[in-house]
């Protein structure tokens, strides 16, 4: 500013600087309140606190339980008004402490008890419970109700995860208003009226929303429980620390509660960057699979064709074994280590060095076959805030709502509030279908030319001339290659080259092992190459870092024939898998929760993931054994303790150099890394598709939120979630070959056949047909190629 | 008081020809046999005012017609139709026009009539107020229950298309609007204008939050809505046609035009009765022959409830004050929908407490928690009072939970609630508590009524009548 000139005399009264406050007055203290505030908010910013039932922040307001009444001075003298529905004005006074006002608020509180049940000492809220809480500051001390409660059957089950006790509902609306509101599952609500009023699900329709754990969490009384909680403890025996969910990428700020050094909840926390307080009930209920007694707690070595387990140093000596034999066999590329990406950051820092650095192979992949080229890491990155603000978002990737399901909350919302139009391209419409500005569906492989054709209309043209443009990019077939994806988003990017790309990758901490190394290095190959390698041979030794490429390979026979080819696997796991158990050396890895660290979303946020318990057993974090195992191959890595590691971390590579412990505490929503310089981004590339011929169908496949996958299957609360391995297709064209919804239809694939239950469904394209990959059960990773660039089957009435 | 001052006689009504009178406005065909079909509204002047309307008047002059009438809307809150429909944002469309036909208060059966008996000129008023505020559909909610009603709006509708006075290009003008015919599923909240809208809208018929006070600002499907009465709006072809002065000139200044009263309870005649607004008064309108023709046996009035069972009870006090807005809400209650229920000295005044209590505890959408637990607590209490169980500080205790759902138990009533309706419960305890606090600590004391009045049977408190002689 210093060369500016100006012409003003130096002496000129500086413009008062535009004051973007309101100035009230609570209780006589003068406050500064935001524009837009509701009074409730901003008596809390001033210090005091308005008690409240219905009023939630991250929902809309709707004055029910008329609990927050304060008085508001206005035209006509004092008014009672509900601060949560009143907006903040200039000069207003409020008043919370008249006696009119306490009267008022405990007359409600008064009411609210009247009927309630009043069963503290046996309810999961007690100890933890609003309603106790502001009974006890803001409420009469006495109940003068004598008359009979209110009665009914206690509780009735509201879906497989949530119990609903309507005697102890305050009918506070905050459950209902979640599903309708923030879940757009509008599958809860009130019936009946007056005193009889209550919450109910429609008859025989359950409350199968996949976020339904955020109506216990925000349930102010303990008329919504989960089963998976339910009488395991009382608020105040808990412990808690702060961590994030690593289920998926999208990394909710979660606390971790327990107790006696057992997992016994997850709660959301409100980190607004991302999510809100929100989770998935995927990751609010898996901590099951930490808990369950099938954990891995001591290493395992195989011994005459049986694993038994055996002692760390023995486990990692024939590890180190395994490693040098493969070496000395065919040198270091005879090795592979495929993983990495369900750890912390520092897991996958520890374990790259150990595979670049120390074993010396280019062959790492933190990616099973089922991501994107790693140069989607380098494209320019969009934060979850930026997608949800961006006028338009693109939809190039997986179901959302399958995928990344609080991610899908926050676009979803987006959406919702008109911030922002969601163009999606999809082979399968799916969650955000119906909030989409448009929808576009493709066969897959020709995403390029539905994208072409798309940026061809004038009106799909102007929105994305207009504003900021986030694509959020990523696998949605596991059915096909990656390549005519990579393309499309090339053609996007080429056509909005301010866009940015927010990457749609699933597993929780994909983007950190990516980004701290665990990618091919030069000449390296991806875990696909690797697995053909290992089939054929030339690679001898597969590490396997907490992957199991037996369930999340796509394609089920090269991940069998690289499994049966590998002479010597090593796996690193918490829960025994179809491919543990065909390792020769099993080192027992520390779960989520039982080791601190650090981990990175899908938008590069480095947030601290925190323990909890102690590890099972002799069970330790992968970063450790990385060590460890780089001690029994001779070198020292220097790595003592997670802060070692981290401090490395941000030594060495550029992207976390500003990632500290100190950096952590004072930002605990997180500190975004860099994106990576050293990557290539994506190269589009050519891809020539064959044309499906109209008899076959062209298969989609992808996730659904609940599979086989192991957290799931370890949950029991979850594993029957999953659904079954059903295939998909039209109506029309389920007619067309002569099958009717469950009937047994054969499908042939140019790799293999097998018999599927057809169901029949409309969101399904015509021309094309979708199974759900790893259902308990299912076989359609036989039906797919991994080199072919789509996949087309047969479909044959049986 | 001193001994000194002497009562004043009441005046007597008793015989025929004493009380003022108007012309009837829209009660006249309500003893024309055929008055509810086509043929017969129109052999009788039917549809000649949206003739004129649409044929002679801009929708502005409509509009002005109804505003010099100052006719109040006859729904409850009494505020002028005229000045409402200017509270429409100009230049918002589309609007809607919503008739509230969902009449449920206890004692109010006025909108009924007028459905039933002359559904026509129901939809000449529609039309021609549709016209007049530019709006795009007209929605006509009409109660669940009300089948007869239903029945023959539905005909009269059809009819109505027919003969294209509703629908396309009515009448060969330029102006077109549909109407449709909803109705409800028997909440009587759904009567309050903003659960109607929810109710249109079919979401569960709960009231919004105000502000907006008015939907005229944001309404139906968040667009500007005008919501009227039935009643309201079968007045409009009279203005339309004998012009607003005219209206305005019947009835007094403050209480523009004829109103229909309906009058039930303890008087030999009850029924609907349309009568000079503003001047008639409460003895009037009981003990003329032309009208409900004397209390039941000659027996004296003991209370009544002037407008409809969310008004503070009125007595013998109150029976020479005009039926005129400003007077009825100075004295501190109010004409509300128009529904009068008169109860004589045989009255039991808790059992009669506890019915009209008891309605609006159950018609409670459920929504506030004041409203919801209140009414029901108030419910309960006055049910054990009259079982038999009350305890002496049971009084008290009526009028405190009365004053957490209305601070200050005053009038109009403060709230603590989202709409009226937990207020009204309030009403009649006040009422009944304050003027005989004394039947109520019989029944305390001695387990039962006072002497002298009926107690009508109420589940699960009496197999039946009681007489206490
Ligand atoms: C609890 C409650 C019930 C109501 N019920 C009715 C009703 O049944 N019919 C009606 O016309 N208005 C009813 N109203 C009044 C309406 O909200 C609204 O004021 C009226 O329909 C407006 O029409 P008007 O201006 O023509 O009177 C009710 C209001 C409340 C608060
Ligand atoms: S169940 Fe809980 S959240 Fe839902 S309305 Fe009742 S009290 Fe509120
Ligand atoms: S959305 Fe992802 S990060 Fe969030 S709770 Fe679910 S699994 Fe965990
Ligand atoms: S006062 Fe009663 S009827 Fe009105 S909104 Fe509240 S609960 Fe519903
Ligand atoms: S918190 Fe404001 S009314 Fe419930």
């Amino acid at each position: 500013m210093s060369d500016v000139k100006t012409d003003a005399p130096a002496d000129a009264a500086p413009e008062p600087p535009k004051k973007t406050t309101l100035s009230i007055t609570v209780d006589g203290r003068a406050h500064e309140a935001q524009p837009g505030q509701l009074v409730i908010d901003a008596c809390e910013d001033a210090g005091t606190y308005v008690p409240r039932f219905c009023y939630h922040h991250r929902m809309n307001p709707v004055g029910m339980c008329r609990q927050c009444l304060v008085e508001v001075e206005g035209p006509r003298g004092p008014m009672m008004v509900v601060s949560c529905m009143t907006p903040v004005a200039e000069g207003q006074v409020v008043r919370t402490e008249t006696p009119g006002v306490k009267r008022a608020q405990e007359g409600v509180l008064e009411m609210l008890l009247a009927n309630h049940p009043l069963d503290c000492p046996v309810c999961d809220k007690g100890g933890e419970c609003p309603l106790q809480d502001q009974a006890f500051s803001h409420g009469p001390g006495e109940s003068r109700y004598v008359e009979e409660k209110r009665h009914y059957e206690k509780p009735i089950p509201i879906s497989d995860l949530v119990l609903l006790d309507r005697e102890r509902c305050i009918l506070c609306d905050r459950c209902t208003r979640f599903a309708d509101e923030v879940a757009g599952d509008k599958l809860i609500h009130f019936i009946s009226r007056g005193n009889a009023t209550q919450v109910n699900t429609f008859p025989d329709e359950p409350f199968a929303s996949y976020f339904s754990g955020n109506t216990v969490q925000i349930c102010p009384v303990g008329a919504l429980t989960a089963t998976p909680y339910r009488f395991k403890a009382r608020p105040w025996d808990l412990t808690q620390v702060e961590s994030t969910c690593t289920t998926c990428a999208v990394g909710c700020r979660i606390v971790v509660q327990g107790s006696r050094d057992q997992l016994l909840r997850y709660q959301g926390v409100d980190s607004d960057p991302v999510n809100w307080g929100w989770l998935c009930d995927r990751g609010r209920f898996n901590f099951e699979a930490v808990n369950s007694d099938q954990r891995l707690g001591t290493p395992l070595v195989r011994e005459q064709g049986e694993l038994r387990p055996t002692g760390w140093s023995e486990a990692l000596a024939r590890a180190a074994q395994l490693i040098r034999e493969a070496v000395d066999a065919g040198g270091p590329g005879s090795v592979a280590v495929l993983g990495g990406a369900r750890g912390t950051n520092e897991d996958a820092f520890a374990w790259a060095r150990l595979a670049h650095d120390v074993i010396g192979t280019p062959h790492v992949s933190a990616q099973l076959g089922d991501g994107m080229p790693v140069g989607l890491l380098a494209l320019n990155r969009a934060t979850i805030d930026e997608a949800a603000s961006a006028s338009t978002i693109v939809l190039l990737g997986p179901d959302l709502k399958e995928e990344l399901p609080v991610l899908y909350l926050r676009l979803r919302d987006a959406a919702e509030k008109r911030r922002s139009r969601i163009l999606e391209f999809t082979p399968k419409p799916g969650g955000m279908t119906r909030y989409a500005w448009k929808s576009i569906g493709y066969e897959p492989g020709t995403q390029v030319g539905a994208v072409h054709a798309a940026l061809a209309n004038d009106e799909i043209a102007q929105q994305l001339g207009a504003g900021n443009v986030v694509i959020v990019a990523g696998r949605a077939n596991l059915a096909e290659t990656s390549a005519a994806q990579v393309a499309a988003l090339g053609e996007l990017l080429a056509a909005v080259p301010g866009a940015k790309v927010l990457p749609a990758l699933r597993r929780g901490n994909v983007v950190g092992a990516v980004q701290l190394g665990m990618r091919p290095g030069k000449d390296g190959m991806d875990s696909r190459a690797a697995l053909a390698a290992a089939a054929d041979g030339t690679v001898e030794c597969l590490i396997l870092v907490g992957s199991d490429p037996l369930s999340d390979v796509p394609d089920a026979d090269l991940a069998r024939r690289a499994m049966a080819g590998a002479r010597r696997i090593i796996a690193v796991d918490a829960l025994p898998s179809p491919s543990t158990a065909l390792a020769d050396v099993v080192l027992a890895a520390a779960a989520f929760a039982e080791k601190s660290g650090t981990t990175t979303n899908l938008e590069g946020r480095v947030t601290t993931v925190g323990q909890k318990v102690t590890a099972r057993h002799t069970a330790r974090p992968d970063w450790m054994i990385a060590a460890q195992l780089a001690a029994a191959l001779g070198t020292d890595l220097g790595l003592e303790s997670e802060a070692d590691v981290l401090a490395a971390m941000a030594e060495l590579n550029d992207s976390y150099a500003e990632i500290s412990a100190a950096a952590l505490a004072a930002a605990p929503d997180g500190v975004l890394a860099h994106v990576p310089t050293t990557l290539d981004p994506i190269n589009p590339p050519t891809v020539a598709v064959p044309d499906r011929n109209s008899y076959d169908f062209r298969l989609v496949v992808s996730r659904k939120l609940y599979d086989a996958a192991v957290g799931t299957a370890h949950s029991p609360s979850l594993a029957h979630l999953a659904g079954g391995a059903t295939i998909h297709i039209h109506p029309a064209d389920l007619d067309r070959v002569g099958a009717a919804d469950g009937d047994s239809v054969k499908v042939t694939s140019k790799r293999a056949s097998g018999v599927f239950q057809a169901t029949s469904d409309t969101t399904v394209l015509r021309g094309t047909a979708w199974v759900p990959f790893n259902q308990p059960g299912g076989t359609v990773g036989e039906l797919i190629d991994a080199t072919a660039p789509v996949t087309d089957i047969r479909i044959e009435n049986l | 008081m001193s001994d000194a001052t002497v009562p004043p006689t009441p005046p007597d009504y008793t015989q025929p020809g004493r009380v003022p009178t108007g012309p009837k406005l829209i009660t006249t065909r309500f003893d024309q046999p055929d008055g509810y079909t086509y043929d017969g509204y129109v052999r009788t002047g039917g549809y000649t005012a949206l003739r004129k309307a649409l044929t002679e008047m801009t929708p502005e002059q409509v509009h002005q017609e109804v505003k010099t009438s100052e006719m109040q809307g006859r729904g409850g809150a009494g505020f002028p139709a005229g000045t409402k429909w200017g509270f429409l944002p100009p230049d918002v469309f589309p609007r809607y026009l919503v008739i509230n036909g969902d009449e449920s208060e206890p004692g109010t059966y006025k909108d009924r009539k007028l459905m039933e008996l002359d559904p026509h000129q129901l939809i000449e008023g529609v039309v021609i107020a549709a016209y007049a505020v530019r709006a795009a559909q007209a929605f006509l909610y009409v109660r669940g229950e009300m089948a007869l009603a239903q029945e023959r709006l539905a005909q009269a509708l059809n009819d109505a298309y027919a003969h294209n006075l509703i629908g396309r290009n009515i009448l060969g003008t330029d102006f077109s609007v549909d109407v449709v015919l909803t109705w409800g599923a028997g909440a009587y909240i759904v009567g309050e204008e903003t659960a109607l809208i929810e109710s249109l809208e079919g979401e569960r018929g709960m009231p919004r939050l105000k502000p907006p006070y008015f939907p005229a600002s944001k309404g139906l499907y968040l667009q500007p809505t005008i919501v009227n009465n039935v009643e309201t709006l079968s007045n409009v072809p009279w203005i339309v046609n004998q012009s607003g002065q005219a209206f305005h000139d019947l009835g007094a200044p403050t209480s523009t035009g004829m109103r229909i009263f309906a009058v039930s309870g303890h008087v030999n005649h009850p029924g609907v009765f349309e009568v000079p607004n503003g001047i008639t008064t409460f003895r009037m309108l009981f003990d003329a022959p032309e009208y409900c023709g004397g209390v039941r046996d000659g027996r004296s009035v003991k209370a009544f409830i002037p407008g409809g069972a969310s008004a503070m009870w009125f007595f013998d006090e109150h029976l020479d004050l005009p039926l005129d807005k400003p007077t009825i809400d100075k004295a501190g209650s109010m004409l509300g929908s128009g529904a009068i229920v008169v109860m004589d000295d045989t009255t039991d005044m808790v059992a009669a407490c506890w019915n009209v209590v008891n309605f609006f505890s159950r018609e409670s959408c459920g929504k506030c928690t004041p409203c919801r637990e209140g009414t029901t607590w108030l419910q309960r209490i006055l049910k054990r009072i009259l079982a038999g169980d009350g305890r002496p500080e049971d009084i008290d205790l009526l009028m405190d939970v009365s004053e957490s759902i209305s601070p200050g138990i005053a009038w109009p009533p403060r709230q603590t609630t989202i709409c009226p309706l937990g207020p009204s419960a309030v009403s009649p305890i006040a009422s009944a508590v304050r003027r005989f606090r004394h039947e109520f600590e019989h029944y305390i004391q001695h387990g039962r009524a006072v002497d002298g009045v009926v107690t009508p049977p109420i589940h699960g408190v009496h197999g039946g009548a009681r007489i206490h002689v």
